[in-house]
């Protein structure tokens, strides 16, 4: 496998390399080779390519690169594989836009029929490929507890097609087929699926969330979901520049403003009962996370929707509430560490 | 060894005999009871090492065989019907990829109006698939055919379908040889994939291919199923050796050689025809019979030499490619361009209506004397239809109107 490159030549402060060896982060270890390769054709500043390799290097570092990676359909599979490249060092398998889940059984179910235990199988795709068309093969495997750990790269939207409404939208964000137009524009509130909590009632054995902003904590919890055998899944908030009309040097900015704001919680969960949080230091307004991007700019216009940001912030608040988010604030639900 | 038995059983037996390491089914009717019997052979131990898998639906089945394949195991699932269209997208997927996954089909009929009985309108739909479709006429064959379906799959790296009449064979009881265990190892291999996931030799698997080379991937699965055509004999004289019965291959005539008209059908009415056309020969009829084994690749030439001599040709099929007629018919008739002949089109038996022996010698003296219309519905109640018809003239309604024309039919009947 190709020796992976550094970019930070002369500084050892990328990845805690002046950290004791276990302290250290994947990223950091000159040993590691990288599961995705540079030379891929993702849009730059994807938090998608960011999330996939940090996880995927995380997993193969767990398992001493004994690992099968099976990918949905979408931009990862797309940026990554235009025939006859690839962008992958591990075994890489794509198959359909649905059915990632499913297949991934298929390669775990093989692995044990022939003993090969050792070997360690990953599912991925984007949102729209597993929290809506392949809901019913992710939640099929969940059920039977399958040895999988599957990673949902959440961008918020069909990104690879135009940027479309997908069932993980939030509210009020503008996308092609919820465009920022009449009396209520964007995503409609009200609707919108929440993964990580359907994984977590099917009570597997792991279930985590996760963003590019904390790559450390984006690898521990990979490397974490390799500790159980079962059913994993992984929820990594991944911006798109594209869709969400970012600069794309700030994807990681974005990315931190979505857990400073409470948007987007991040959590551990074992056996269906959340185990620890991150906390928000500093919590700071949505407004803060909706104004830098083009998909929220309807909230901002000449007649700011302020009724619209309320309903956002009020949705904050909830996550905030119910995951305990900040000190000295008591949990609602779960079991917090 | 001789048994009487359950066509599925016999199936599910021939499968565990060929040693699946990846079962995954989800239960549709009449496919039910070849899973039942392979999820016990799995769980009782008997069947090892062996992974079964119930899935959540049709998709999952197959997308669970495509995974379990490139991750170099032998899979296997079974379907029928509606199940078989729900996993329509990962079969075009499953050959694509190369993966030589062996498949029942326990054919059955496409709802709308839902009907859970026998005819092959199931398979014909993804006959563009590009999975190899092979059709059994008996049991035994069902049986032999899976055996040897494994061979094919593998050898070429591309699936087969094994199709079977839904309750005609896979409930009927008959006397089957099942083979000893040594016999089929030392027939079917082990398999060896031609590429896996493997993580000491990493490979792209399933990678995307834009408009400078698809044409060429097309091409070469085409070529693919052409190589099939002459290994699907070559496999079937291999099987003859091997177990001293004379199961699969591309066509099997019957009586064909003198006859001035000849019968293609496919699946398990060969039996029935085969017997009217004993009875027609007793009278002095020249007729005689085509089954067609393999669908997919269409034998195009077998199937020309076959009729190269005869005068007419009578397709009967139990599918209907509605707006033109028949399915096999039209394959039938490219495999004829150049020779003149008087072609029939036969669509009988749709959705489990009994094929008599009274019918087919009704069809084929009226086929014989060249008074049959180019496309006939074998039994189809005309004053019915009629009825319902006129009715529709004056009231507006959608769909096929099933309730009215049971009504009549009990009205008749009181």
């Amino acid at each position: 496998m190709e020796r992976v490159r550094f970019y930070q030549i002369g500084s050892y402060a990328a990845g805690n390399r002046l950290l004791d060896g276990e302290l250290q982060t994947v990223q950091s270890d000159t040993h590691r080779t990288n599961s995705l390769n540079s030379g891929h054709r993702a849009c730059q500043g994807c938090g998608e390519a960011l999330g996939a390799r940090y996880a995927l290097d995380a997993v193969m570092r767990a398992t001493g690169n004994q690992m099968v990676a099976v990918n949905a359909t979408g931009c990862l599979e797309v940026f990554s594989t235009p025939y006859p490249e690839t962008a992958w060092q591990v075994p890489w398998l794509h198959s359909l836009f649905g059915n990632a889940p499913a297949v991934a059984t298929g390669v775990a179910a093989a692995l044990k029929a022939k003993g090969r235990t050792d070997v360690r199988v990953v599912g991925q795709g984007g949102d729209g490929g597993t929290v809506d068309i392949g809901l019913a093969c992710l939640s099929g495997m969940f059920e039977r507890n399958d040895d999988v750990l599957y990673i949902c790269y959440d961008n918020g939207g069909y990104m690879n097609t135009g940027v479309q409404r997908s069932g993980a939208t939030p509210h009020g964000a503008a996308t092609t087929t919820t465009p920022a137009v009449g009396p209520q524009p964007g995503n409609d509130f009200g609707k919108g699926k929440n993964l990580p909590a359907i994984a977590m009632a099917h009570r597997i054995p792991y279930v985590a969330t996760a963003t590019v902003a904390d790559l450390r904590d984006l690898e521990y919890k990979a490397t974490r979901a390799m500790e159980f055998r079962g059913a994993r899944y992984l929820h990594v908030l991944v911006p798109c520049p594209l869709g969400w009309r970012t600069a794309s040097n700030e994807t990681v900015k974005i990315a931190r403003l979505a857990t400073e704001t409470g948007i987007f919680p991040v959590f551990e969960a074992e056996d269906g009962e959340v185990v620890a949080v991150s906390k928000i230091r500093k919590r700071r307004p949505v407004g803060d996370y909706l104004q830098p991007q083009g998909r929220f700019a309807h909230l901002f216009g000449a007649t700011p929707r302020e009724d619209v940001i309320a309903k956002i912030q009020a949705e904050a608040d909830r996550n905030v509430r119910v995951f305990g988010l900040t000190d000295p604030e008591v949990p609602v639900h779960g079991v917090v560490s | 060894m001789l048994k009487q038995i359950e066509g599925s059983r016999g199936v599910a037996e021939a499968v565990a005999l060929s040693r699946p390491e990846v079962i995954c089914a989800y239960p549709i009717s009449p496919q039910t009871h070849i899973v039942e019997a392979l999820s016990t052979l799995v769980k009782s131990g008997e069947l090892a090492p062996c992974e079964f898998v119930n899935v959540e639906s049709e998709f999952a089945a197959m997308s669970v065989a495509i995974g379990a394949s490139a991750a170099g195991a032998r899979a296997y699932t079974a379907t029928a019907s509606q199940g078989l269209l729900y996993m329509a997208e990962p079969l075009f997927n499953a050959s694509g990829l190369g993966l030589p996954i062996v498949m029942t089909v326990a054919n059955r009929a496409i709802g709308a109006p839902i009907n859970i009985w026998n005819d092959h309108s199931d398979s014909m739909s993804q006959r563009d698939s590009g999975w190899i479709q092979l059709y059994a006429e008996t049991n035994q064959e069902a049986l032999d055919l899976h055996i040897q379906a494994f061979r094919i799959a593998e050898e070429l790296s591309l699936p087969v379908m094994v199709c079977m009449d839904g309750f005609v064979l896979t409930h009927a009881v008959e006397r089957v040889d099942v083979p000893a265990q040594e016999q089929v190892d030392a027939f079917l291999p082990p398999y060896e994939p031609r590429q896996v996931l493997d993580p000491e030799d990493p490979i792209s698997i399933g990678a995307m291919v834009g408009p400078d080379a698809f044409t060429e991937v097309r091409y070469l699965a085409h070529d693919k199923q052409m190589q099939a055509l002459d290994l699907i004999p070559a496999v079937a004289a291999d099987f003859a050796a091997a177990f001293g019965r004379d199961s699969g291959g591309l066509v099997r005539p019957y009586r064909c050689d003198d006859a001035e008209t000849v019968v293609v059908a496919l699946g398990s009415v060969l039996g029935t025809i085969k017997d009217t056309v004993d009875e027609l020969r007793d009278e002095g009829m020249s007729i005689g019979v085509l089954g067609l084994t393999s669908f997919r690749p269409f034998p195009l030439d077998a199937v020309r030499t076959a009729l190269a001599g005869a005068q007419r040709v009578v397709v009967l099929e139990r599918a209907l490619a509605v707006g033109i007629g028949g399915i096999v018919a039209a394959n039938v008739r490219m495999a004829l361009s150049g020779i003149s002949l008087h072609g029939y089109t036969v669509i009988a038996g749709l959705g489990g209506r009994a094929i008599t022996k009274a019918s087919l010698t009704r069809l084929f003296h009226e086929a014989v004397a060249d008074k049959l219309e180019p496309l006939t519905f074998l039994d189809l109640d005309r004053d019915l239809v009629e009825r319902e018809l006129r009715r529709t003239r004056t009231t507006r309604r959608s769909g096929p109107a099933a309730e009215n024309l049971l009504r009549d039919l009990g009205t008749r009947v009181g």
